[in-house]
């Protein structure tokens, strides 16, 4: 067993630990290290092999791999210290426990723990389809690894469940490949993943978007055979009459993401019902003082851009407090959603008095057209904004100083425009 | 001919047509002039980054992932991809080396955008 000393422990070599690391050593943080359980860094972005990153951050659009080499080089640079093949098993009042093939168990010691662990794909099991349980049955983000880094050509004859983003880029990449993808479909109204990868994954290859339908059968003895789709009603129920059975050997799952929290499980922090992420205020600091958390782990983001920034941030606030910078938290406030808001991150306001940037980022629970978004704080409205669409696929921001909260309330609600 | 471009410039994701009128260009729907200037390419000559995988030889890793350096004609698409399946590099590669040189005469290359160690 070895025993290791550091300021600012990094659970997570994803995007949002690189970020988080990168700042804890600006902010001033000796002794930075990552714990990662594969065998490389770069998390999920490894597989992400299309374009589409860095638009907001970088202002150029990079690939997956490219955009996480940017911050692995610096991290490098910066002197980060990283643990590969290493998986935290728990984290107690005193230490965090880990455990790796070569070394065997480490207890390390820090001044402060940034939770980065991101998110894991919701699975079949989670939907509970019926019908059989054949080969040929992937969630479109294992399809993703298989075909991208392992070179595995994992069908011929697809249908998508979900209009998420992983989905629609795997459509796109599994047509790219000589693949035929019969269609994609989806339970919602709305697309649950951008608009641009609509465009430039469905439309520009022709594949049918199949809104408010379902799948009602899995058939296949060894390997998939076929889908049964239907059209469903307006409270998503299936239409038995409008079934229509496509034959396929492959189905692949893009029905959402949940945040891998069974660590902050486990240490005891407070976790959101809503984002299934840890509770956090502006400095993306968790129920336990000592404890950050940023990227998938908190809220399932659509873009690493928005990580990116997001995870800086607790790397900055993580090394202020390791190094007995962050004054001690008072005043919480909790941010309410409001009409259409489904829910906001940070759910905290601590020490507003003091001031510094607020960056609230939220979801709408519906889409809706001609709105107005406000956050207010009392009567007062503290900043506003119209926005001609939102969509509970793309998350929506709100900057402001926190000294504008002049209420110990904090509400974001989204209105119909009056015409 | 008319052609309606959804345009992925920002999130709004204006719903713009594209119409010819003696020679010329119409356009409507637009919000800004970013949305002129890409449904006006959309219209005339759409093009798109290409990514896939190149598979590799002695190294750590069984593919590496590539782009074309700039987006290439759509039209072309898959014609590239036919070149790109057939290809097999040595390692190590180098994020940025070219594996394929001026593809179909576009004048454009294929990169690798990953690093592959031996």
């Amino acid at each position: 067993m070895q025993r290791i000393t550091c300021d600012v422990l990094v659970i997570g070599a994803g995007p949002a630990g690189l970020a988080a690391s990168i700042a804890a050593k600006q902010e001033g943080a000796e002794k930075v290290l990552i714990v990662e359980r594969d065998e490389s860094i770069g998390g999920i972005l490894q597989q992400c092999i299309h374009p589409g990153f860095g638009l907001s951050y970088f202002k150029e659009e990079l690939t997956g791999p490219e955009y996480y080499a940017r911050f692995a080089d610096k991290t490098l640079e910066l002197g980060v210290e990283v643990l590969l093949n290493t998986m935290v098993l728990d984290i107690t009042d005193e230490d965090v426990v880990c455990i790796s093939a070569k070394d065997g168990l480490s207890i390390i010691k820090a001044g402060s723990i940034v939770l980065a662990m991101g998110c894991r794909e919701r699975t079949r099991h989670q939907l509970t389809i019926p019908g059989s349980r054949p080969s040929g049955v992937f969630t479109a983000g294992t399809a993703q690894r298989l075909m991208n880094r392992e070179n595995a050509m994992i069908g011929r004859r697809v249908v998508i469940l979900g209009s998420g983003d992983i989905g629609m880029i795997m459509a796109r990449r599994m047509t790219l490949e000589g693949a035929k993808v019969i269609a994609v479909v989806e339970l919602n109204d709305y697309l649950a993943g951008l608009t641009r990868n609509k465009v430039q994954c469905l439309d520009d290859f022709e594949i049918p978007l199949l809104m408010k339908h379902t799948i009602t059968d899995i058939k296949g003895r060894k390997r998939i055979e076929s889908v049964t789709v239907c059209e469903v009603d307006a409270n998503n129920i299936p239409i038995p009459e409008t079934a229509v059975e496509y034959p396929c050997d492959t189905l692949l799952l893009s029905v959402g993401l949940i945040p891998e929290n069974e660590l902050t499980h486990k240490a005891e922090i407070d976790i959101s019902p809503i984002t299934n992420g840890p509770v956090v205020n502006q400095y993306m600091q968790t129920s336990r003082e000592d404890v950050f958390a940023c990227g998938n782990v908190v809220h399932v983001n659509d873009l690493v851009d928005n990580v990116s920034l997001e995870s800086e941030r607790a790397g900055q606030y993580a090394a202020k407090y390791a190094l007995g910078k962050l004054k001690k938290r008072e005043d919480v406030i909790q941010a309410q959603p409001g009409r259409n808001v489904r829910y906001i991150c940070p759910q905290q306001i601590v020490n507003a008095e003091d001031g510094g940037e607020i960056n609230l980022y939220f979801r709408v629970a519906g889409p809706e057209e001609k709105v107005r978004i406000l956050v207010k704080t009392g009567d007062k409205v503290i900043v506003q904004k119209k926005a001609l669409r939102v969509n509970p696929g793309e998350m929506e921001h709100m900057r402001f100083d926190a000294r504008e909260i002049t209420s110990p309330d904090l509400t974001v609600e989204v209105m119909k425009e009056a015409i | 001919m008319e052609k309606i471009v959804i345009c992925t410039v920002c999130p709004i994701g204006c719903n713009i047509t594209v119409r010819e009128e003696n020679d010329e260009l119409v356009i409507t729907g637009n919000q800004c002039k970013r949305g002129l200037t890409y449904a006006t390419n959309e219209y005339l000559h759409p093009v798109r980054i290409l990514t896939t995988t190149v598979k590799v030889h002695g190294g750590d890793q069984v593919l590496v992932p590539v782009r074309s350096a700039e987006p290439l004609p759509k039209e072309l698409l898959f014609s590239a991809m036919d070149l790109i399946r057939d290809l097999t590099v040595d390692a190590p590669i180098h994020r940025g080396d070219v594996l394929i040189n001026n593809i179909l005469d576009t004048g454009i290359d294929i990169v690798a955008t990953g690093e592959i160690k031996c």
